[in-house]
């Protein structure tokens, strides 16, 4: 699997970073490296070999439908770079 | 008082010999000495330790003291502790606040230990040399020009340089233990799901891991006695009955306590790639295990070699997922101009995270996006079974499994930097077992040219007391884990 710089480009703008040429030039080999060594697994026959998430055989846990937190929303509020009225502030989305 | 167990640490504040103000004082004038060289710690709070200090003085003078009690302990930087200062080694949390605990906070605070301050670690714990960090690079205290090992870099020179009593890590791939073999002491990864996830910040969900970093197996028991246990708030906790992790240690004595113990040794583990001296301290530290009535077995974990591509897959594409929400709106760095929303977003992850973050983004975007989620994370869970399942049969031939736990001894700042994959096979022997999701140790056998050489422990699930039990035996009968960085005093 070749990748070009363009490639490079769109990954990193549905990964939401931006990215110049010059930088998309410097990870293009890195990345190429990378994904060299990842090819190895192509090798391996997987037919019939289920996925595995979690070593343990776990069910999802249910819990009843009640509050179990309390509000804090202050406390959270101070790390954010934009508040207003308890709201998170961002530019405009909606014109 | 630095060399001590937390055993004798908890007796000299049991009997008043020493309050934990005075205990916590001196690990604080000695990081006040130590760290601006070594640079183990991102966060100190002299005020904040000593007030928890003071609070477990009066806990030991109502007699409802634990052995954790008062005993000064550091923690990495990934966990969460409320009004702290939580950066995961990263500009984008550079000026975070938590404004709550990570579980494992809990369990200390609940306990009464002291947090004398939060460790320094690899970006979002990416790294095997603590040089990705924001806040700059940690020594290696044994050698001030090496790096300490990575991404619990900070608790590793912490603990070595004697900066706290004990500490606290991470493994998502050998964070705890490649650093503990690297600056020379006793550090576990346990099974996961036995330490609850909750506050601490998510790399790659299905394998972080958190564990204890300490002088030796004892003290590792000690630390899993309170960091273990069901928690409901992280999905993945197991609900395994609490156990007293010191239980096996103290076995009546013989000269042959591990009499009837099968150890397996992988040949994978000692094939090419492995370094020659390390290999040598292995090999003794084998002998030593027959000494003491082990028998050795020859196994083989044939897909051990896929471990690195396997992970390399998995751990970017959980990461890029669990790092998509630092969007600079709720917490985190924003970009100081932009010009619409989605302009923030991209300057704000552009700035806020650092070059080796941002190539673990891009792969695990690219192996997620659409088209090569089969070929890769599919592909990748598929070998991991197949991986898991090695280790099922080679448990069916012995109870533990030995090898070292890093290919060499720790490297020259700078030296790998420039080639992520040499710094990737740094945990070719340790990422295995967090794929499979069994606890792994490392434990100082020796030294190769002055720098210290781990022993990897590998127990079956939920084995952790048998483990440190195998590692407590070789410690009674060596002093590896004794000894000191010079120049640390």
């Amino acid at each position: 699997m070749a990748l070009d710089n363009s490639d490079i480009k769109r990954i990193a703008h549905l990964a939401r970073i931006e990215i110049s040429d010059a930088e998309a030039d410097k990870t293009l080999t890195k990345l190429a490296g990378i994904l060299t060594l990842i090819e190895q697994m192509q090798a391996v026959d997987t037919t019939g070999i289920t996925p595995m998430s979690h070593s343990q055989d776990l069910v999802q846990r249910l819990r009843d439908d009640v509050v179990t937190a309390t509000n804090q929303r202050e406390a959270f509020q101070a790390n954010a770079s934009a508040v207003e009225g308890g709201l998170y502030l961002v530019p405009k989305v909606i014109e | 008082m630095i060399n001590q167990s937390l055993k004798n640490l908890s007796q000299l504040l049991a009997t008043k010999a020493v309050s934990s103000v005075e205990m916590t004082q001196t690990f604080l004038d000695r990081i006040r000495q130590y760290n601006p060289d070594i640079n183990a710690y991102i966060t100190v709070d002299e005020e904040k330790s000593l007030a928890q200090a003071k609070a477990a003085d009066a806990s030991i003078a109502a007699g409802t003291a634990t052995v954790l009690t008062g005993i000064p302990l550091a923690q990495k930087d990934i966990f969460c502790a409320k009004d702290w200062k939580t950066t995961c080694g990263s500009k984008m949390l550079e000026n975070f606040i938590a404004p709550y605990d990570a579980h494992v906070i809990t369990q200390f605070n609940h306990v009464g230990a002291v947090n004398l301050g939060k460790t320094n670690m690899d970006e979002f714990a990416m790294g095997s040399s603590n040089e990705t960090s924001y806040f700059g690079g940690v020594k290696n205290p044994w050698d001030l020009e090496r790096v300490p090992g990575g991404s619990s870099g900070g608790s590793a020179a912490a603990v070595a340089a004697r900066l706290c009593a004990a500490a606290t890590g991470t493994d998502t791939g050998g964070s705890i233990r490649q650093p503990a073999s690297l600056c020379g002491f006793t550090g576990l990864k346990p099974t996961y799901g036995l330490v609850s996830r909750y506050g601490m910040i998510a790399f790659a969900s299905s394998l972080d891991q958190a564990g204890p970093m300490a002088k030796s197996a004892e003290d590792c028991a000690l630390m899993m006695n309170v960091m273990a246990g069901f928690d409901v708030r992280d999905s993945t906790s197991l609900n395994h009955p609490k156990e007293d992790y010191t239980a096996l240690l103290n076995q009546p004595s013989s000269s042959q306590p591990l009499a009837g113990l099968k150890i397996g040794l992988p040949k994978e583990y000692f094939a090419e790639g492995l370094d020659g001296d390390v290999a040598k301290v292995i090999e003794t530290a084998i002998a030593e295990y027959k000494k003491l009535g082990a028998e050795m077995v020859d196994i083989s974990l044939p897909n051990a070699n896929l471990s690195i591509p396997v992970y390399y897959v998995l751990a970017p594409a959980e990461a890029s997922s669990n790092l998509s929400r630092y969007d600079g709106v709720r917490y985190g760095h924003r970009a100081a101009e932009y010009d619409d929303l989605m302009d923030m977003y991209m300057k704000s992850r552009a700035e806020g995270f650092g070059e080796e973050v941002k190539r673990r983004i891009l792969i695990g975007t690219y192996v997620l996006s659409a088209g090569y989620y089969d070929a890769y994370y599919l592909k990748a869970q598929k070998i991991r079974h197949l991986i898991a399942e090695d280790f099922k049969a080679a448990f069916k031939q012995c109870d533990i499994i030995m090898g070292p736990t890093v290919p060499s001894t720790a490297f020259k700042t700078g030296e790998k930097t420039g080639d992520p994959i040499a710094m990737y096979l740094q945990d070719i022997y340790t990422i295995a077992t967090n794929l499979a999701g069994l606890p792994g140790m490392s434990v100082p056998a020796g030294f190769s040219n002055d720098l210290p050489v781990g022993l990897q422990i590998i127990g079956n699930y939920f084995d952790e007391a048998r483990m440190l039990s195998v590692a407590h035996a070789y410690q009674q009968v060596t002093d590896w884990h004794t000894a000191m960085p010079k120049g640390i005093a």
